[in-house]
C-alpha cells in the first residue's frame, strides 16, 4: 500500500545546486509527462510532485494557455469555481514541474515519442468533441452544440466565429445538465450583470443586443432524472425579471415519490417543484422552464430552407424510475417555434494518436483503474478516463486515483525507473526540428498580464485574447 | 462563553454573504484586494483572492484572551492516520488543514463552490456548529458519499466548545475499495 500521506511538499525545495538553473539536470528521478492543460492534468500533476520528492512532471497542452475548461468551460459569472487556477499555477511554478503550450500531441509530437523521453505518460487531454443529436437538419444556421456556445463565450479561440444570431424570441436547448442551465443562464441573465465577468466583449456586446426572452430546456426523461445540480438551478430561479413556465402534467407523481429519495435528489426536486408552482413575477420579461419526456426528432427549417426556425419533438413515456429509468417513444410529436437550438448532451473525447488504444462506442482511452489497456507506462486522468462527467471535484479525486496507481507502478518495479530518460530536453529539441516552439509557463504569464490589462481598461477581471498567433506574439515577445 | 456567541452571531448574521476567510481576513491590504500573499510554504507568492462576496470577520479577533484559547481538534486523513492539532478559536477548518500538512483539497478557495473540502465531523461536535447556509447545503449536496454528519470544512468556524473535534476525512477514490467497487460518479 502506497503511503498516501509523505509530507506536503515544500514549494522552495531545491533540488540541484548548479545557480541558476532550473529543473532536475542531473536528477535520474522518475520523469512523468502529462497530455493535457487543463484540471486533471494539473492535479494528477501535483499528486505526482507530492509523493514523489524527486519526480519530474512536464505537462503539455495544444493551447498557448493552460487550464482547459477551468478557463473555457466554466461560466464566466462563476469566478469563485476558478479560484482552483491559483492552485493549478503553484504547481506549474513548482521547481520539478514545467509547463508546455503551443504543442499538440498526435501531430506535432507522438505517444511513442513521448514514451520514449518519459518513464510515464499520462492521458488528460479531456473531450473536445460533442454528442451530436444525429436528426436532420442539425447542421442548419442556428443550430448550435453547447460546446460550441460556451466556447463562444468564454473565448475559445476555435469558436471565435460563431456569430450565433441572437435575434429570436425563443431558444430550445436540448440536455438538462449544468452546461444547458450555463448557457440558460448567460442568455438571460442582465447585461449589467455580465459586463462585470470575464465574458468575452464580442459576447458580450451580442447578448446587449440579444432578442432572446424565452429559454425552454428539454429532456427526453422527467424531473426525476434531471442531471443539473441544485446551484444552477436556484440560479435560475433567482434571476432577475425572469419566471419560471413549466408544465404542471410533467410533475404528476412527483409529489408522491420525494420522501423515498436521497437528499440531494430530494432538495433538488422540491426546488423544482416549488418553481414550477409559484412561477415567478408576471411582470418579468423574460421566462424559462424545462421541458420533460420529449425528444428532437427534426430541425424545422424555414420556407426558404436556409436557416433553422423551429424544432419537432417527439413525446415520451417513462419505462422504470429513478436513475435508470428509460425514455419510451409514444408516437406523439410536438412542434416548438424557435430560432436559436442549442444541443447540450455532452462532450465527447476523441483519439490522441493510432498508437494509443480507443473504445469508440464509449468515446475514451480504454482502461483499468488509470492504467491504459494492454500499454505500460501509459495512464489517463479525467474526461479521457472516465466519459465527460462530473465537476471539477470528481476529476481531482479522478486524477488524485490515477497519480496513485502511476505511484503505485513505480514502487513496484512496473516502471523500470533504473533507464535515464531525457524529458522535456529532449522533446523540444525534437519540437524544434520540426519548427514548433514552446509556450513555457512564464509566457503564458505575459499573455495573463496582457489580459488583465486589457480588462482593467473594460472593468472586467480580464479580456481574453481569442487568437492564438496573438497569444504568442505575446507570449514570446 | 462570550466568543463563541460573538462568533455565532457574526455568523448567522452575515447567513447569505459570507464567506469564510483566512486569518488574513482582517488586513486591510487584503479587504482592497491587494494582497500580494502569505510567506508560508503554501500559499502562492502572487495569488490574488476575488471574493465578490463580503468577508467574514473574525468574532474573536480584537480580544487578547481569545488568541489564548486553545481547540483541539483531530484529522483523520484518507489513509485512516491521526493528525492532532492545536487550533485557535476564530480558525476555520480548512486553512487549519492546509497549515499542518492535511490532505484537504479547497479547490475554490473557500467561496462555497465546490465540495473538494468535505469532512464528517464527529457526531457530539456535529451537533455544536451552526447550522449550514443554503449554499453549503447546494455544494454538500454534491460531494461523494454525503452522510448525515458531512459539513464543508471551510464552512467549519472553530469555538472553544469544539476542542477535541474530530475531522474525517472522506475515502472517495477508487483504490480504497479493494472488491473494486466503484463509488457513483458525483
Amino acid at each position: 500500500m502506497v503511503p498516501c500521506c509523505k509530507m506536503s511538499y515544500n514549494k522552495k525545495h531545491v533540488s540541484v545546486t548548479l545557480p541558476g538553473v532550473r529543473g532536475l539536470s542531473s536528477s535520474s528521478g522518475p520523469r512523468v509527462c502529462i497530455v493535457g492543460g487543463g484540471p486533471a492534468g494539473f492535479y494528477t500533476a501535483q499528486q505526482l510532485l507530492k509523493a514523489r520528492q524527486d519526480a519530474a512532471v512536464d505537462v503539455y497542452e495544444r493551447l498557448p494557455v493552460p487550464f482547459g475548461l477551468v478557463r473555457f468551460g466554466v461560466a464566466p459569472d462563476h469566478p469563485e469555481v476558478k479560484n482552483v487556477i491559483n492552485t493549478f499555477t503553484q504547481t506549474a511554478q513548482h521547481e520539478r514541474c514545467s509547463f508546455h503550450g503551443n504543442v499538440n500531441v498526435g501531430k506535432d509530437v507522438t505517444i511513442d515519442e513521448l514514451r520514449q523521453a518519459y518513464h510515464a505518460v499520462v492521458l488528460s487531454y479531456g473531450a473536445e468533441g460533442n454528442r451530436s443529436m444525429g436528426i436532420s437538419g442539425e447542421d442548419l444556421p442556428g443550430v448550435f452544440s453547447a460546446k460550441d456556445f460556451v466556447g463562444w463565450y468564454n473565448g475559445l479561440p476555435s469558436n471565435k466565429e460563431l456569430r450565433p444570431d441572437l435575434s429570436c424570441e425563443t431558444a430550445v436547448i436540448l440536455g438538462q445538465g449544468n452546461v444547458a442551465l450555463d448557457v440558460a443562464r448567460i442568455l438571460l441573465a442582465p447585461v449589467e450583470m455580465l459586463k462585470e465577468t470575464d465574458i468575452t466583449q464580442n459576447a458580450l456586446e451580442a447578448l446587449a443586443g440579444s432578442k432572446v426572452r424565452r429559454v425552454l430546456i428539454v429532456g427526453r426523461r422527467g424531473p426525476l432524472q434531471i442531471a443539473c445540480t441544485i446551484k444552477e438551478l436556484r440560479e435560475m430561479v433567482n434571476l432577475p425579471n425572469t419566471r419560471a413556465d413549466m408544465l404542471p402534467a410533467d410533475f404528476e407523481g412527483i409529489a408522491e415519490a420525494l420522501k423515498d429519495l436521497p437528499r440531494p435528489r430530494k432538495r433538488l426536486t422540491e426546488l423544482m417543484m416549488k418553481a414550477a408552482k409559484e412561477g415567478g413575477d408576471d411582470k418579468a420579461e423574460k421566462c424559462w422552464g424545462f421541458r420533460f419526456f420529449r425528444s428532437p426528432v427534426e430541425v424545422i427549417a424555414g420556407a426558404d430552407g436556409k436557416r433553422a426556425t423551429g424544432i419537432r419533438l417527439a413525446l415520451n413515456k417513462l419505462e422504470g424510475s429513478g436513475e435508470s429509468a428509460r425514455a419510451e417513444v409514444t408516437g406523439q410529436l410536438e412542434d416548438v417555434d424557435c430560432g436559436l437550438i442549442i444541443s447540450s448532451i455532452g462532450y465527447k473525447s476523441i483519439p490522441i494518436d493510432p498508437a494509443v488504444p480507443f473504445d469508440p462506442r464509449r468515446a475514451i482511452v480504454p482502461n483499468e483503474m488509470g492504467r491504459v489497456q494492454d500499454t505500460a507506462g501509459l495512464y489517463c486522468s479525467g474526461w479521457v478516463k472516465r466519459g465527460p462527467t462530473g465537476v471539477i471535484a470528481t476529476t481531482m479525486n479522478d486524477s488524485f486515483d490515477t497519480a496513485r496507481v502511476l505511484i503505485q507502478d513505480m514502487e513496484a518495479g512496473k516502471l523500470d525507473l533504473s533507464v535515464n530518460k531525457p524529458g522535456a530536453q529532449a522533446i523540444t529539441a525534437l519540437l524544434q526540428t520540426r519548427g514548433v516552439r514552446t509556450v513555457l509557463f512564464s509566457h503564458w504569464e505575459k499573455i495573463n498580464a496582457e489580459e488583465e490589462k486589457r480588462g482593467k481598461f473594460l472593468g472586467k477581471p480580464r479580456e481574453k485574447l481569442l487568437d492564438v498567433d496573438e497569444m504568442l506574439k505575446i507570449a514570446w515577445s | 462563553m462570550a466568543a463563541s456567541a460573538a462568533v455565532r452571531s457574526a455568523v448567522s448574521l452575515t447567513q447569505r454573504f459570507v464567506r469564510v476567510s483566512p486569518d488574513c481576513s482582517i488586513c486591510p491590504l487584503y479587504r482592497l484586494n491587494a494582497c500580494t500573499g502569505a510567506t508560508d510554504g503554501f500559499t502562492a507568492p502572487s495569488r490574488r483572492l476575488r471574493t465578490s462576496i463580503g468577508v467574514w470577520q473574525s468574532g474573536d479577533s480584537s480580544s487578547p484572551e481569545e488568541e489564548e484559547r486553545v481547540v483541539n481538534v483531530v484529522y483523520i486523513d484518507r489513509c485512516g492516520q491521526r493528525i492532532p492539532v492545536q487550533a485557535r478559536a476564530g480558525e476555520n477548518a480548512l486553512h487549519l488543514a492546509h497549515k499542518h500538512g492535511v490532505d484537504l483539497e479547497g479547490a475554490c478557495e473557500a467561496s462555497l463552490a465546490c465540495s473538494t473540502c468535505h469532512v464528517y465531523v464527529s457526531s457530539e461536535h456535529y451537533e455544536k456548529l451552526p447550522e449550514p447556509e443554503e449554499r453549503e447545503d447546494d455544494m454538500l449536496d454534491m460531494a461523494p458519499m454525503l452522510q448525515e454528519n458531512s459539513r464543508l470544512g471551510c464552512q467549519i468556524v472553530l469555538t472553544p466548545e469544539l476542542d477535541g473535534m474530530e475531522l474525517t476525512l472522506p475515502k472517495v477514490t477508487r483504490n480504497f475499495y479493494v472488491d473494486g467497487h466503484v463509488p457513483k460518479p458525483h
